[in-house]
Formats: C-alpha cells, sequence, structure tokens
C-alpha cells in the first residue's frame, strides 16, 4: 500500500434540514471538501459516498448531478455507523492500491426523527415484533447492557458514565458543527430522564441529519496541492469475530480491539503517541468501554480515567474533543468521515477553541452495530 | 398450555420466536432449543447452516436447553420504539449449555435495585397476543428463582 494523504476535508453543522433532500446536504459538504483541497470535481478520478437510511437510492450519483458529472466510478456504502468511515476507507484503498491518484469520499444522511431506534430484532411468529417481549435488538437496551456488563465486571457506576456526557457536552460548545452546545452539570445529566439504564437522555447521541467529506491524494500528488498534507498511517475495518454471547448481546469490544491492534502495528504507534481521538461515543456507556478497548488505559481503568480527567481537553489524552457523537449529533452515514474531519483540524491547527495543542497523531474510531468497526489514524 | 383441539377451527399455539419449542400434546412443557458444534462444541441458539466460530459445516447437534439460568446483564429500558410499553427490563441470560439468550425479565418491578447480575432466574411461557387468525402467539420469558 503506498502512502495516501488527506487534502481537503469539511463538514455542514449537523442538525435538522427538513427543507432539503440528503444529497443536496452530501453536495455541500463535497464543494467545501474540494474547495479546501484546491481541486475541483474534474480533478476527482473516484467517489465513494456512504449513506444508509437511503442506502438503494443511489446518492453517491446523485451528489455528483449537483456538483459534476464526469462519469467516474462512484461506490454506494451502507454500513451500519460505520457507513461514512467505511466509504472513506474505500477511496483510502483505492489510491493506496495504486489504482487512482485522487478520490472524494462524502458521507450524509437524512434521519428525520426515526433515529437510533431503527434496526430492531427480527420479525417474530404471527406478524408480532419480539422487540419488548424477548427483550430488546435496539441500540439504547444494547449499549446500557454493554454498559452493564463493565459495571459487573470491574464495579464501574452509572456516575462514571454520566461524567463522560458532561466532558462531551462541555467540549461541544466550542464546536460550532456541533448539533447541541449545551453545557451540563453531573446533576443534569444524572436527573435526565432514564431512556435505557444506565443512560440518560443527556448520555444518549441525538439523532439528525448532516454530511461530511474528504479529498484524498497519493502522498506524491498531495505534495502538488498541499504543504500540510495528513498522512493516513493506517485505515482498518474489522467485522465481529465468534465470541460466546455475540448473537445475543452485539459484542462492541473484540472488534474494535482487533482493528486497534492492526491499526498501531500498520502506523508503527502506541497508544500512548496519540494527541486526540474522536471515537464512537454513541452513548456514554460507550465511550467508557472504548478507553479500554482501544488501549488508552489498562483493564478496568477506564472508570478511573474519566474520574481523574485524563480524556478532558488538556488532559492525558483528549477524548472527543468535538463533543462526541453525545453533542455533535450521529447522522449515520456521516458521522465517520466527520470524525476524520475533526482530526484533521486538530492536527493542521485549525480547530479554534477546542484546539489540543501541538496535535500531530489523531485516531477515529466507528463502530456499526451488527457489527463493523473503522480505525483511521492520521499523521501530521 | 391450551388443549389441541378444544373445536375452535384451525386454532393454534405459535411460538413468538422459531427457536421456542411448545409441547406437542397438552401437559408438555415449552422449551429453547438450540444447537452444537459436533466439531468444536460451540453452542448456539435455535438451529443453523454452519458453526460460526471453527466453520464446520457438519450437522449441529440439536440439544433441548435449561429453563434456569443466570442473569448476566440487563438494561431497563425507559423509551422504545411506538406502541412498545415500558418501562421493562431487557436482559442476557446465560444458560448452563454456553448458551445466552435475549429476554424479558418480568416479575419484579424495573428498577436496578431489584436485580442482581449472577441471579438465578427461569423461564416460563405465556400467551402475548392473538392473531389475526385467532391464534395464539406464545413467548417466553424469564423471572427471579423463588423472588431471590
Ligand atoms: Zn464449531
Amino acid at each position: 500500500m503506498r502512502d495516501v494523504a488527506i487534502v481537503g476535508v469539511s463538514m455542514i453543522k449537523f442538525g435538522r434540514y427538513p427543507e432539503k433532500q440528503v444529497h443536496e446536504l452530501g453536495a455541500q459538504a463535497a464543494l467545501l471538501a474540494l474547495k479546501d483541497a484546491g481541486v475541483t470535481m474534474k480533478d476527482i478520478e473516484i467517489m465513494t459516498s456512504g449513506n444508509l437510511y437511503q442506502a438503494s437510492a443511489m446518492v453517491g450519483q446523485r451528489i455528483l448531478r449537483e456538483i459534476g458529472q464526469t462519469g467516474i466510478p462512484v461506490i454506494n456504502v451502507a454500513n451500519a455507523c460505520a457507513t461514512g468511515s467505511t466509504a472513506f476507507r474505500e477511496a483510502y484503498m483505492s489510491i493506496g492500491s495504486g489504482a487512482y491518484d485522487t478520490a472524494l469520499a462524502v458521507g450524509s444522511e437524512q434521519m428525520g426523527k426515526m433515529g437510533l431506534l431503527g434496526g430492531g430484532g427480527g420479525g417474530g411468529g404471527g406478524g408480532i415484533s419480539p422487540e419488548g417481549i424477548v427483550g430488546s435488538g435496539l441500540m439504547p437496551a444494547v449499549f446500557g447492557q454493554a454498559g452493564a456488563e463493565h459495571m459487573r465486571k470491574y464495579g464501574t457506576t452509572q456516575e462514571h458514565f454520566a461524567k463522560i456526557a458532561v466532558k462531551n457536552h462541555k467540549h461541544s460548545i466550542h464546536n460550532p458543527y456541533a448539533q447541541y452546545q449545551v453545557e451540563m452539570s453531573l446533576e443534569d445529566v444524572m436527573n435526565a430522564r432514564v431512556i435505557a439504564w444506565p443512560n440518560t437522555l443527556y448520555m444518549c447521541c441525538p439523532t439528525g441529519d448532516g454530511a461530511a467529506a474528504a479529498v484524498l491524494m497519493s502522498m506524491e500528488k498531495a505534495k502538488q496541492y498541499t504543504t500540510t498534507p495528513i498522512k493516513v498511517a493506517a485505515s482498518v475495518l474489522t467485522s465481529d469475530p465468534w465470541s460466546q454471547r455475540d448473537l445475543t448481546l452485539p459484542d462492541v469490544n473484540t472488534l474494535t480491539r482487533n482493528a486497534a491492534k492492526e491499526a498501531y502495528e500498520t502506523a508503527g504507534i502506541e497508544p500512548d503517541d496519540l494527541d486526540l481521538v474522536e471515537l464512537h461515543d454513541c452513548f456514554a456507556t460507550a465511550e467508557l468501554l472504548h478507553y479500554e478497548n482501544l488501549g488508552l488505559c489498562g483493564e478496568g481503568e477506564a472508570g478511573r480515567m474519566i474520574d481523574e480527567g485524563e480524556t478532558t481537553i488538556g488532559g492525558r489524552i483528549p477524548v472527543a474533543p468535538s463533543g462526541g457523537l453525545l453533542s455533535k449529533g450521529h447522522p449515520l452515514g456521516a458521522t465517520g468521515v466527520a470524525n476524520i474531519c475533526e482530526v484533521v483540524w486538530h492536527l493542521r491547527g485549525q480547530a479554534g477553541d477546542r484546539q489540543v495543542e501541538g496535535a500531530k497523531v489523531g485516531l477515529a474510531h466507528v463502530i456499526g452495530l451488527g457489527s463493523a468497526c473503522t480505525i483511521n489514524v492520521m499523521q501530521k | 398450555m391450551a388443549e389441541a383441539d378444544t373445536g375452535t377451527a384451525g386454532k393454534k399455539e405459535i411460538p413468538i420466536l422459531p427457536f421456542l419449542r411448545l409441547g406437542e400434546k397438552a401437559g408438555d412443557a415449552a422449551y429453547l432449543f438450540g444447537s452444537k458444534c459436533t466439531s468444536c462444541g460451540a453452542t448456539y441458539l435455535g438451529s443453523r447452516m454452519a458453526c460460526s466460530k471453527c466453520c464446520s459445516t457438519d450437522p449441529m447437534e440439536d440439544i433441548r436447553l435449561s429453563d434456569h439460568g443466570e442473569l448476566h446483564v440487563f438494561s431497563i429500558v425507559h423509551q422504545s420504539a411506538p406502541g412498545i410499553p415500558t418501562p421493562y427490563v431487557a436482559a442476557i441470560v446465560d444458560l448452563p449449555e454456553g448458551v445466552s439468550v435475549r429476554c424479558n425479565i418480568e416479575g419484579v418491578e424495573p428498577d436496578p435495585k431489584n436485580l442482581k447480575f449472577g441471579m438465578p432466574v427461569e423461564m416460563y411461557t405465556e400467551k402475548v397476543h392473538t392473531d389475526s387468525d385467532g391464534n395464539d402467539i406464545i413467548a417466553f420469558k424469564f423471572r427471579p428463582v423463588n423472588g431471590k
């Protein structure tokens, strides 16, 4: 695999855009990323487009009808919450393999009010859904149970999870692209209504609409366009390997651990080398698990890590300086590209008041239930 | 269990999920069934085409799963999809055969203080729905053993 660089990134503020169509959101982000890279659609040789809810609607081609139809190959990608980051990785692979020199990756989603309750436990006999009768296959319960596993194993408390939400909401106030920019106290988070114990309302990411885009080039070509190419040091995709309870309680840990191990090896770094992490905090419980899954701390130490503020901006390893999915929002297809965009902004020193000072290496992690995990490591 | 045929023409009991087996005649206990890989011993809920642990395609052994297990973890769901009553306890129960099952825990108020990781639970079945043909839809649920 030859070296691949990110030359342009962008995202639009996540939120609700009921007056727009999803490809318009994607087109908006794409144009901004092209401008950031200093290129036009005429320079792009392949496009990948991540969208989940309208996966059959050829969203990538519809975006190109808005911004430039040059007849290039377009790959439409659906991979649950890892949809956008998988599209990014397809663009990376296209260039890394030597087949193309310039690629555009776009992630877009319009969720309306449907949100994370989609994708239930499958149909039952007699035309009645087993959801709510035979447990729950919906994300709030699954991530509640995944958090409960950590409680059972290490004595982690609901307050530990709540502190994650407090941190991310605090980070969000400096991110103009975040759907919500509201600081909250521990009491606010703990006293909010419970969605699926142990997660309360403010420990669950909002649903919404949004788009993000990235322009990738071979490192050789990137140097013709910018003096600050951001190297993609690793781009890894895993699915869930067999584990004892995976078919009942989706295992969000093992595939993240596998992806992290491969990413660190490929990039030639250790977790300690990371200056910032954007990870998949779809629920506060998830972020805490991923501290250990990504090797940011030892086994069972995630609770201590949040207690001691190690993952706050200014701490040992800032996590979710963007405010995370909890505040920034989680338009499924856009999320993975937006995480990469955030990391790139920090490595370029363009993250404004939330800037992680001197950031040189950053990691973006996404997990889609069912399951798909991507980890992208970016280096200055 | 309902009687096999009480004259309500064609009225049947239908399991809500395919791995719940209802008794063939009145008085038979319902049970969950699973399959066991004859190569590596991995166990699964319900039937399977092949073993996802070792990839063996040899025929699986059909196994009858215990109706007693232990509560692995749970969540208390307070908000769900439209039409689904809340709150309720959404749990993962481990059965001694090495199989985990997703289920509701009934018989306790849905509050974390009433539930303990590892507590013994037992399965029971009940009618949860009548379909448009008048068939009874039967679901399995779990409850704490002797209120422990
Ligand atoms: Zn096997």
